[in-house]
């Protein structure tokens, strides 16, 4: 239990995240690496699930878990680690966009590391 | 849980929505996009819970009078549910017009007054189950005058627009609840607007951009009509002119955007929108097919452009139920 604020609230809650997850999905969007893979997906579904990755990134309050992310990329052919690489690193861009310190964004960037297995299928 | 409908009861297995679940049984519900959108599964809710889900893309007022979508129902008890044929309003078939070879104008009476925004859309029902949903072509005031104005897409055989092709004045419709978030919104009469649409979709664009310019919107708006090719562009004049500011000038903006001419439809609104010089207050009206509009959605995205400020309304193709 810590009752330092989540950096999460740091970053002004619900509404922040709105605005860092138009931000974080246009950078996947625009990425050829990533972009085939939303092609035929809707783009609100889309951008409520990168919401609650973000949140979960952030330490907010989420549901979100690595058993949503595994099956959420399950099916998904030929992702590797160069996919997940570019997708912390987009997180980064974002959160460094913001205004956010080098060390919060290296937090996030490695609760992001942590699904990594989930998310390839490990 | 157990569904009863029609006085029969059916067993939906887990997850499965009431439409899934009935279509499984044999009972074809009227459905088209099966997403929530178009709302010609509406049905209603007499005993039970159908969950929240199915209510969430409901106005609350309907909500609260216990209809739900059955598509995306997903019942949390037993229900007893019964076809919301109370939701439609009865009408009459003022007049055709065609206004291209496959596109078909109509107007209905309405018995009573079916309030709406321009650029909404409503379900219509000729009974028989046949269910489609269709944009409102005109505004309010007009509506009120000339009776609800709809651009048909006839397609050899629909259901829908073959029987309104063959229909004589005097035919009998239910008009059902109007919805969609397609609309003006007022408060920011100097914004930009980006209007664009294919096929029959730029008919709500237009009452868009003649309903801001009722509500006294100046800021600069454009319409982009996207078709196949040139012979397509339909009525597209007329739609979109006669519109004019008090120094002259025309107060709406028309462009074409042709395929069959290379050009790109998600291309035009991006140049469009690169083009203003204030894009931080500028809003996007996109309808129709939900291919293009999907494209135009997503590059206006990725161009930087808030998902907040762009209203879509994605046309979707009937499927039967089952």
């Amino acid at each position: 239990m810590t009752t330092e604020p989540s950096l999460f609230d740091r970053l002004g809650g619900h509404p922040a995240i709105a605005a860092a997850t138009e931000l974080f999905y246009r950078k996947v969007l625009a990425d050829p690496l990533l972009s085939p893979y939303f092609d035929d997906v809707d783009m609100d579904h889309q951008i409520a699930k990168q919401a609650a990755f973000l949140t979960m990134v952030l330490d907010g309050p989420n549901h979100y878990s690595g058993r949503d992310l595994r099956s959420a990329h399950a099916g998904l052919p030929g992702l590797t680690d160069e996919h997940v690489d570019r997708v912390i690193s987009h997180l980064a861009l974002t959160l460094r966009e913001l205004g956010v310190a080098d060390g919060d964004i290296a937090a996030a960037g490695a609760v992001a590391a942590s699904v990594r297995d989930d998310v390839l299928n490990r | 849980m157990l569904l009863t409908f029609g006085g029969r009861g059916y067993e939906l297995r887990a997850g499965e929505s009431v439409l899934e679940g009935l279509a499984r049984h044999g009972v074809g519900l009227p459905a088209a996009c099966r997403a929530g959108v178009c709302h010609s599964c509406l049905l209603r809710a007499e005993s039970g819970d159908p969950g929240e889900a199915g209510r969430d893309r409901l106005k609350a007022t309907l909500a609260a009078s216990g209809y739900f979508l059955a598509c995306l129902a997903r019942p949390v008890t037993d229900v007893t549910v019964a076809p919301a044929a109370d939701v439609f309003t009865p009408a009459t078939l003022l007049r055709r017009k065609w206004l291209a070879p496959d596109v078909l104008a109509v107007w209905l009476r309405p018995r009573r007054l079916v309030p709406f925004r321009a650029g909404q859309h409503v379900t219509l029902d000729r009974g028989c189950g046949v269910i489609r949903p269709y944009s409102i072509a005109n505004r309010p005031a007009e509506a009120a005058r000339a009776g609800l104005e709809f651009h048909v897409r006839v397609y050899p055989g629909g259901a829908m627009s073959g029987w309104l092709a063959a229909a004589r004045p005097g035919a009998k419709l239910g008009v059902g609840v109007p919805t969609g978030e397609c609309f003006y919104l007022p408060g920011d009469p100097a914004a930009p607007l980006l209007l664009a649409g294919t096929g029959t979709g730029i008919a709500p664009l237009a009452a868009i951009a003649h309903d801001a310019l009722a509500q006294g919107h100046h800021g600069p708006a454009v319409v982009i009509q996207g078709a196949a090719e040139p012979a397509r562009l339909y009525a597209a004049g007329p739609l979109v002119r006669g519109h004019v500011r008090h120094d002259g000038r025309p107060a709406v903006r028309w462009r074409s955007c042709v395929r069959s001419r290379g050009e790109d439809i998600g291309d035009v609104v991006v140049a469009e929108y690169a083009a203003l010089t204030e894009t931080a207050a500028a809003r996007a009206y996109l309808c129709g097919g939900a291919g293009s509009v999907a494209r135009m959605r997503r590059a206006l995205f990725l161009a930087g452009m808030p998902l907040r400020s762009i209203q879509a309304d994605e046309f979707v193709a009937a499927r039967t139920a089952g």
